[in-house]
């Protein structure tokens, strides 16, 4: 037998919530059209010519009073519900706007044409996504190349995910369950196959796919390979012969830049400072860190990313 | 002799043959406006993306020799508008002069500006040719310097434009094809003429005096 | 009596010899033939008809020759494409964008036979990409676009405001001639091999990733654009400064109004759409610009700078459409429209809140959410205008006396759909909710909904409505009702299904998809092939019409208008003498009864009057 749906699985309070949304205005479209489709048929059929229906209307005057009543009525009902609606689900929209602080977090980067996403344990995946239900996921995106975009229809949520920038986009699970993933912001060739599954597992059985991943070491230990791995430490370590900003304490600090602006160290900065380092130059700095542009690829940065958050309650000169 | 005012087979008369050149010439202005709009748009932007680079890079341009070409086109810009004057009131000679003057001004302002291009080649400031900038910000002053030869290169083809208009404005007054009575393409010219030049007038500044004071 | 007897209104167009009367022409009963008189003067006060004046450089002293139409103006491959009369232009125009229809019409056949199975095995995946790219790319720019502007927009401005041509003829063809070249170019990236960015080119893809023939392709939009904004401009200054003497601003009818709003978003709109693809060109040419991350731009400035165009550019494909609902619906009520200001300025409305809301097409882009907020409120408040109108089209009906020809079918139709359009848009302008509907087959479904079911539909009614007009001739009512209910019966299978499959979460642009959205594509499918066969019959009856139709009156729907006040077709010139307008239009009230012609049983009934106890009488006030 077809069963009809006509939501997609729901597998989160938000998408609740949303579904209600929809369902309003189900119910207000619904009744706009039906009635205007109603009268149409209705008037069409009522005074179609050659019946005999009344079509004698009140003298000039009445006619524009009533008119103009009868209009004034349905501009405002229209925009007092419009309103209304859009700002429920404007309140809805700005209430899921920002992350709990104890979000899980998970980061993304979405290449043509998949997928890659990485735990803080160092586990990796790829088109997959296993997440514990009952606590807040955090995903920190970011593109290798296009614009992407990471769609969970069983969430109702989505983020375009873009080169250079770091996106994010958060959701608590209620239960287990397999649901899809889409990338919905055509990216090229294979835009249909970059596809993939988001996995809800009850907490303790993510643990133990934590522990069993194919995680050698966290993504702190890895970003500390690579940082060595770059020669990063050359410059940036204890013993470096060049002067070099300090990355100890470094993340979540507000930092002076030599055009006299100040710009909080987040991911986006480390980002750029790799990417683009002649952009946020650091007060008291010379110009002279080269790009790595083109060399590391975007989900190493994040490794490094990780390691250098690790460093935040680091003192100077633990770097060797 | 003046001619009689040749009216189109659509028009009811010379008035409304004028009338709807008149407005038909400000819708004109008004695409050109949004043309270079979107241009502005991407320049503002790009600028709050790097503000830095555009202080750096703007101080890198040439502000002599666009200081002397503000002067250049504003002066003709005066030009232009005494030739219309000069027109309407009949004064044949005089307008031609004043036309005259404005596409020489005209052809002075292209002369500079190529020159200054000439200069940033040699600076090693012209995008996709041979730029490099040793400096921080390079990309951001790359980006400034591919909005200025676009901006001012688009400015120029616009300047191009008008400078083929008024000569052919001039040599239409030489045949005394104008009269106090019509003198539309005149002044149509003229609107365009000084369009271009207001383009120029937030040009430069946008351009050449970014972090100068 | 105002009318002329029958035998005079036979075969009203003047057109060289065939002028042996052909008494059956069945839309002739009640033609206004003869000299155009004051146009939209009541009848009954019958010292208010014409003074017609001599205008301009045609001096009207003495009789004058029957005059040729405009179609018997030369008959060369040469005098079509050189000429600047605006009603061969209005052809030139048809003709084209006919062809690109079905062109774009082909790449949506082929991309709904792939969706029929999960698989993508019916075209490669780069095929289906260059598919969907072109579909859009032919059927926004070079279908939708022009379709009522440049065809009925052309052909109508100067007749229904009384004048004889546009302000500038020469511009006219030019804008024809860009279009064409735009075309050409396009239709080049088309046969070299397509174009696979979506119609959106969106950076860096599209500068910096594509092998597809981009340059090309955003080079043809270029130049097309030009064609807008020049005919923009035309109907502009001819809208403000030809205008029949007594044509007031609140006396045009709500085409020309439509007309007018439509043209300031062609000539404030399409020129920040020029330059951003001139700047992407550059971007993907030289490797230098201000879209590519890469390279210190941003690609959200590339989508800000596309949708501030894109936006008001749907408006430029609704708003015409809207003038021709009001044209067709109070002609087949015999009814004037309710609250005609409140029409007039509900098309003002929107084409300026339009250029306001272009950031509801990137609430997940990574714009900031309060951008978002703000745009999410100005959308709300376009639907308002829009809402306006169609509460005042059906007021229109009531108490009218309605008539079911095909343009009316056409246009209830367009009124139904364009609501539903219009409400699933406002789905769309709910933030949260738009965070799971966009990029999705639901925003496909509405924007086909507002597209095909309001603007095609509409497109369609103009073609049955002023067809008697353009051609001088009447084609099959029976084929053209039939055609209608196919059309409206193939849209919505065709699209209904895909705002059940967006919420399912269907993306759009893909090539093959999860087996569980299967039916619904196949329902979509199924649609599509009766919505095709609705689109072509049009094709055979229209065509056939042109040679064997009968010839039509200058006015066989009994409209008023002062197009309806000239021959079918009308000569070179429009009118003999320039009317002189002295009513507001859509007079229907004020009209007589005609008396009833007999009605035979293989003849299409005549155009008959709307009969009832409150019908004509006279004085009545338009609301």
């Amino acid at each position: 037998m077809w069963d009809f749906p006509l939501h997609p699985p729901t597998d989160s309070s938000l998408a609740t919530r949303v579904d209600h949304l929809f369902y309003a205005w189900l119910a207000v479209s619904g009744i706009v059209t039906i009635a205007v489709f109603f009268l149409i048929v209705y008037f069409a059929m009522k005074y179609r010519h050659g019946s005999r229906a009344a079509r004698d209307l009140p003298p000039g005057a009445k006619l524009r009073r009533e008119s103009h009543r009868i209009e004034i009525a349905w501009i405002v009902t229209p925009l007092v519900i419009f309103l209304g609606m859009g700002f429920w689900a404007a309140g809805l929209y700005y209430a899921h706007a920002a992350p709990p602080a104890d979000a899980t977090e998970v980061y993304a980067v979405g290449k043509q044409w998949m997928w890659k996403l990485e735990h803080t344990g160092g586990q990796r995946e790829i088109d997959e996504l296993h997440v514990p239900a009952g606590r807040p996921v955090k995903l920190i995106m970011t593109s290798q190349d296009v614009i992407h975009s990471f769609f969970m229809p069983v969430f109702r949520i989505k983020q375009d995910v873009l080169p250079g920038r770091y996106t994010i986009l958060w959701f608590t699970a209620d239960k287990p369950g397999d649901y899809h993933v889409f990338c919905t912001q055509y990216c090229g060739t294979d835009h249909a196959r970059m596809i993939g599954r988001v996995v809800v597992m009850q907490p303790a059985a993510f643990q133990r796919w934590l522990t069993r991943g194919n995680a050698t070491q966290s993504m702190a230990e890895e970003g500390a390979a690579r940082f060595r791995q770059y020669g990063c430490s050359g410059c940036h370590g204890a013993s470096a012969s060049v002067h070099a900003p300090k990355l100890e304490g470094l993340f979540g600090r507000r930092v002076q830049l030599s055009d006299g602006s100040s710009v909080v160290a987040d991911e986006r900065y480390i980002h750029d400072s790799v990417m683009l380092p002649r952009k946020d130059v650091v007060a008291g700095y010379e110009p002279i860190m080269p790009s790595f542009q083109g060399e590391i690829a975007e989900e190493d940065l994040l490794d490094i990313i990780a390691y250098i958050k690790s460093l935040r309650d680091a003192t100077p000169g633990e770097i060797r | 002799m003046t001619q009689a005012v040749i009216v189109a087979r659509q028009f009811d008369d010379a008035e409304q043959q004028r009338k709807a050149s008149d407005l038909g010439m400000w819708v004109f202005l008004a695409t050109e406006v949004l043309f270079f709009g979107g241009l502005f748009t991407a320049y503002i932007a790009t600028r709050l993306h790097d503000p830095q680079a555009f202080a750096i890079a703007s101080r890198l341009t040439n502000v002599t020799l666009g200081s002397i070409n503000t002067g250049v086109l504003l002066t003709s810009s005066l030009m232009m508008a005494l030739a219309v004057r000069a027109t309407k009131l009949g004064s044949g000679r005089a307008a031609l002069g004043f036309l005259c003057a404005t596409a020489v001004l005209g052809v002075a302002f292209l002369g500079i500006k190529f020159t200054e291009y000439v200069l940033d080649y040699h600076d090693h400031l012209v995008p996709i040719l041979d730029f490099s900038h040793p400096g921080p910000h390079a990309g951001g002053v790359e980006n400034f310097f591919y909005l200025y030869f676009f901006m001012t290169g688009l400015h120029s083809i616009h300047m191009i434009v008008g400078i083929v208009v008024v000569t052919v404005l001039a040599v239409m007054t030489a045949r005394r094809r104008f009269t106090p009575d019509y003198f539309t393409p005149v002044e149509l010219g003229g609107l365009y003429w000084h369009l271009v030049d207001i383009v120029w007038i937030f040009l430069y500044p946008l351009l050449y005096l970014v972090s100068r004071t | 009596m105002s009318t002329d007897g029958p035998s005079q209104g036979a075969n009203s167009a003047p057109s060289g010899g065939s002028a042996a009367a052909k008494p059956q022409a069945w839309g002739d009963h009640a033609s206004n033939d003869g000299p155009p008189r004051g146009a939209n003067s009541a009848p009954a006060g019958g010292s208010a008809a014409a003074k017609p004046q001599a205008r301009g450089n045609d001096a009207s002293a003495g009789p004058m020759p029957t005059p040729r139409s405009y179609l018997d103006d030369g008959f060369s491959l040469w005098s079509w494409f050189s000429s600047v009369d605006h009603k061969r232009i209005a052809i030139l125009y048809a003709v084209s964008i006919t062809l690109f229809f079905f062109t774009g019409g082909v790449a949506a056949t082929l991309i709904r036979l792939e969706l029929i199975t999960p698989a993508g095995d019916f075209v490669s995946a780069e095929t289906y990409n260059k598919l969907f790219t072109m579909h859009g790319v032919i059927m926004v720019w070079f279908f939708l676009i022009p379709s009522i502007p440049s065809t009925f927009g052309n052909f109508l401005v100067p007749l229904m405001i009384g004048a004889r041509d546009l302000a500038f003829p020469k511009l006219n063809l030019l804008s024809w001639y860009l279009y064409i070249a735009g075309g050409l170019f396009t239709v080049g990236a088309l046969i070299a091999g397509g174009v696979d960015t979506g119609w959106t080119f969106y950076t860096p893809f599209s500068t910096m990733f594509s092998n597809t023939h981009v340059i090309a392709a955003v080079t043809g939009v270029f130049v097309v654009g030009f064609s807008s904004i020049l005919t923009g401009l035309n109907f502009i200054v001819t809208i403000h400064k030809m205008r029949a003497p007594g044509m007031t601003w609140f006396r045009l009818p709500l085409f020309i109004w439509a007309m007018y709003a439509t043209s300031i978003i062609f000539v404030l709109a399409t020129p920040v759409l020029a330059i951003t693809l001139f700047l992407l060109a550059i971007e993907r040419f030289a490797g230098v610009g201000v879209f590519d991350p890469a390279l210190g731009g941003d690609p959200l400035l590339f989508q800000h700078l596309f949708w501030f165009y894109s936006h008001p550019a749907v408006y430029v494909m609704i708003l015409p459409a809207m003038g021709v609902a009001s044209e067709i619906i109070t002609c087949y009520a015999r009814k004037d429209i309710f609250a005609y200001r409140s029409m007039a300025f509900a098309v003002l409305a929107i084409a300026i809140i339009g250029f306001l809301v272009w950031g509801h097409h990137m609430f997940v882009s990574g714009q900031s959410i309060y951008a978002g907020m703000v745009f999410s409120i100005l959308t709300f408040l376009v639907a308002i205008p829009s809402a306006i109108k169609v509460f005042n089209w059906t007021a229109t009906l009531y108490k009218g006396s309605i008539h079911f020809d095909a343009p009316m079918l056409y246009l209830l139709g367009f009124v139904g759909l364009f609501t539903i359009g219009g409400m699933t848009g406002l789905f769309l302008a709910s933030l949260a909710l738009d965070v799971h509907l966009h990029d999705t087959y639901f925003v496909i479904a509405h924007f086909h909904y507002i597209m095909v079911g309001g603007s095609v539909m509409a497109f369609l009614g103009a073609v049955h409505f002023w067809w008697p007009k353009i051609t001088g001739r009447m084609y099959s009512d029976r084929w053209a009702r039939f055609a209608a209910i196919i059309v409206f019966v193939g849209f919505n299978l065709t699209f209904f299904p895909q705002f059940l499959l967006g919420y399912l979460g269907m993306p759009r642009r893909y090539h093959e998809y999860p087996p569980e959205f299967q039916v619904l594509n196949v329902l979509s499918s199924a649609g599509a092939s009766v919505l095709a066969v609705g689109y072509l019959l049009p094709l055979f009856y229209l065509f056939w019409s042109l040679k064997y139709g009968p010839r039509a009156g200058s006015n066989p729907w009994r409209a008023t208008g002062l197009e309806w006040q000239t021959p079918s077709p009308p000569p070179v010139e429009n009118f003999a003498a320039i009317p002189v307008v002295t009513a507001p239009p859509y007079q229907y009230s004020a009209m007589e009864i005609a008396p009833q012609p007999p009605r035979s049983r293989s003849a299409p009934a005549p155009r008959e009057r709307g009969e009832g106890p409150g019908e004509g009488i006279p004085g009545k006030d338009a609301v």
